[in-house]
């Protein structure tokens, strides 16, 4: 009884606060009452299983815990010394290193190329937009067992190449020196298309007159793009890279048929570094040290690459 | 295809160089695919000796076991069941909250904003073990909920961005009338909002559904059961079992992305403009 005048009266105060805006347009009661159903679901949601398990990653990183009863083993930061001091860690991180390179060196002029080129209207462009674009949404998992089969010694498509040759067909998954970049061919063959249609989504919005001006001023095709239409893009690059680093610090799925790390970690990325030491073991501890390290290196990218590089969208 | 079309836009190439360089990238990225989907048709011993060409023998069989095995119709319900949950919870959720972030002011509304889009920040993985941890006490490891709850989590942020700003606009006008007339914001959105909005519905759903229908680092994390299991989860252990017999798996690869290719070609133009929508600004 008490409880309920009491809610009454709280209401009656907040109605007596913002009278004009009732009287003007949406009142606050019917505000209030959206504000009190409409948000709480996505709040609550975001907050339980995205804020609080980070937060909780940086509390359980001070522990030797294998995730049963309460944690009471704390070691400080040991955890982050036995992650840094991992030659395992710098080789996933490497590879990190690697694939962002890749996807700057090769990937994203090549998205760009078949972007100018199909950005234009000839019969099959649309057709084959499409047909680039189709790897970026086949699932992780099932490129990588497709590659899997490419890659095979005995029975894949490069061993039949090779054979044809009369040569002895490598195992190039199962070699330190040739598995990784075994895994950038593949990511540059399930990627290049999302930042091709980027590219193209660009293009297409594009101020066509400018060129076109620069063209009746003389510009040759090849100034025309290099002066004109590149500069215009210069945004959309900037975007392709952040997409490109921003994926490279996710990329698990696709690891894991190929070569699930090995041979010798030698084509481990961060998380599934993480997951073959933190999380395949139960090591809660040591697996939320990699985690808290990941998030840190992931929102440092973010907001210096925004300050520095997109400050003006 | 080659003269009118060509010469009319300022900047291409000589033809015959783009004709090249486009059929080099069209067989890079096709020869694989059509590899898996005809491997399948060939015995173990035909894969050996001939991985590229067309089958001298067709083994409708490899195709047909999967097709009639319980099997990979029960990866495939489970794939479905996960995600449509996380579609409908994921459009509910972030359509209410994007409907009040875009027609409610109140004080704090641009801080919750960025608080929900913190979430573009970090992938899901790096707080996977307290994620676990959390789904574990709360009795939901081992369930579809386990899966489908922390999956709607990470796909608010760019939902609730995109359906903002799509709500954004619907004239403000449009909505003061309402509420003159006596209509509550509540039934606004159920009678306007929604309605004007299928398209962008259309595409949040499409790419949610198509990053939930491909995931597996949370199903692999979340769920012990195989009966349980969604597609990724599964493929992984047949490939498993049938270690080397390659003409069995390439057809159960094949039967398991098909789905996802029937949906592209049909929703192509949802799953385009969703999975480029971050392209355009938040």
């Amino acid at each position: 009884m008490a409880r309920r005048i009491a809610i009454v009266s709280a209401m009656d105060v907040a109605g007596e606060s913002v009278p004009q805006v009732a009287v003007r347009g949406p009142s606050w009661d019917g505000r209030f009452t959206v504000l009190i159903l409409f948000l709480p679901p996505a709040l609550l949601l975001f907050t339980l299983f995205v804020v609080l398990p980070i937060g909780e990653a940086a509390w359980y990183s001070g522990f030797n815990w294998n995730g049963f009863g309460k944690p009471t083993n704390w070691i400080g930061f040991d955890n982050y010394r036995f992650v840094l001091g991992t030659r395992a860690f710098w080789l996933a991180l490497r590879n990190n290193g690697l694939i962002i390179a890749v996807s700057l060196a090769i990937q994203l002029p090549l998205a760009l190329a078949l972007a100018l080129t199909l950005a234009e209207r000839f019969r099959g462009a649309v057709a084959l937009r499409m047909l680039f674009f189709m790897p970026y949404i086949l699932a992780e998992i099932a490129t990588g067992l497709i590659f899997s089969f490419v890659y095979d010694g005995d029975y894949g498509l490069v061993a039949s190449i090779w054979r044809s040759f009369g040569a002895e067909p490598p195992h190039l998954l199962a070699s330190t020196d040739t598995a990784m970049l075994a895994v950038l061919i593949v990511i540059v063959w399930k990627y290049f298309g999302f930042h091709m249609m980027l590219f193209i989504a660009a293009l297409q919005s594009l101020d066509k007159t400018l060129v076109e001006a620069a063209r009746i001023d003389g510009a040759t095709r090849s100034q025309a793009l290099r002066h004109v239409v590149i500069p215009l893009l210069y945004p959309t690059i900037r975007l392709s890279v952040f997409f490109a680093i921003i994926g490279s610090l996710q990329l698990f799925d696709l690891v894991m048929p190929l070569t699930r790390g090995g041979p010798a970690d030698s084509s481990n990325t961060m998380v599934s570094f993480l997951y073959n030491n933190g999380i395949s073991r139960m090591r809660v501890g040591y697996g939320s040290a990699i985690g808290v390290i990941l998030f840190v290196i992931c929102v440092t990218f973010a907001f210096t690459y925004k300050r520095w590089f997109m400050r003006d969208e | 295809m080659s003269s009118a079309e060509t010469t009319r836009t300022p900047f291409d190439f000589a033809v015959p160089v783009k004709a090249v360089f486009l059929a080099v990238v069209a067989i890079f990225v096709l020869v694989p695919l059509l590899a898996t989907l005809l491997g399948g048709f060939k015995s173990l011993g035909e894969l050996r000796v001939n991985p590229f060409g067309w089958p001298a023998h067709w083994e409708w069989q490899n195709y047909a076991d999967i097709l009639f095995s319980g099997r990979y119709w029960q990866l495939l319900r489970n794939s479905l069941i996960i995600s449509t949950l996380t579609v409908i919870l994921t459009l509910i959720t972030a359509s209410m909250a994007a409907f009040t972030f875009a027609h409610v002011r109140f004080y704090g509304s641009s801080m919750l904003l960025s608080y929900l889009t913190l979430g573009l920040l970090f992938p899901a993985a790096t707080a996977v073990l307290p994620l676990f941890i959390k789904v574990r006490d709360l009795g939901l490891l081992d369930t579809y909920f386990g899966v489908a709850l922390p999956q709607v989590a990470f796909s608010l942020a760019m939902s609730v961005l995109l359906l903002r700003r799509f709500f954004k606009d619907i004239p403000h006008e449009l909505l003061e009338a309402a509420l003159v007339d006596g209509c509550s914001y509540i039934k606004f959105f159920r009678y306007v909002t929604l309605p004007l909005s299928r398209p962008i519905l259309a595409t949040v759903g499409t790419i949610t559904f198509v990053n939930s229908w491909n995931a597996y680092l949370l199903p692999l994390v979340m769920l012990n059961t195989d009966a349980l299991y969604p597609w990724p989860l599964g493929i992984m252990i047949y490939q498993g079992e049938y270690s080397s017999e390659w003409h069995l798996i390439l057809a159960f690869i094949t039967l398991t992305i098909l789905p996802t290719i029937i949906l592209f070609l049909l929703a192509q133009k949802h799953i385009v403009a969703g999975l480029t929508a971050g392209a355009v600004k938040g």
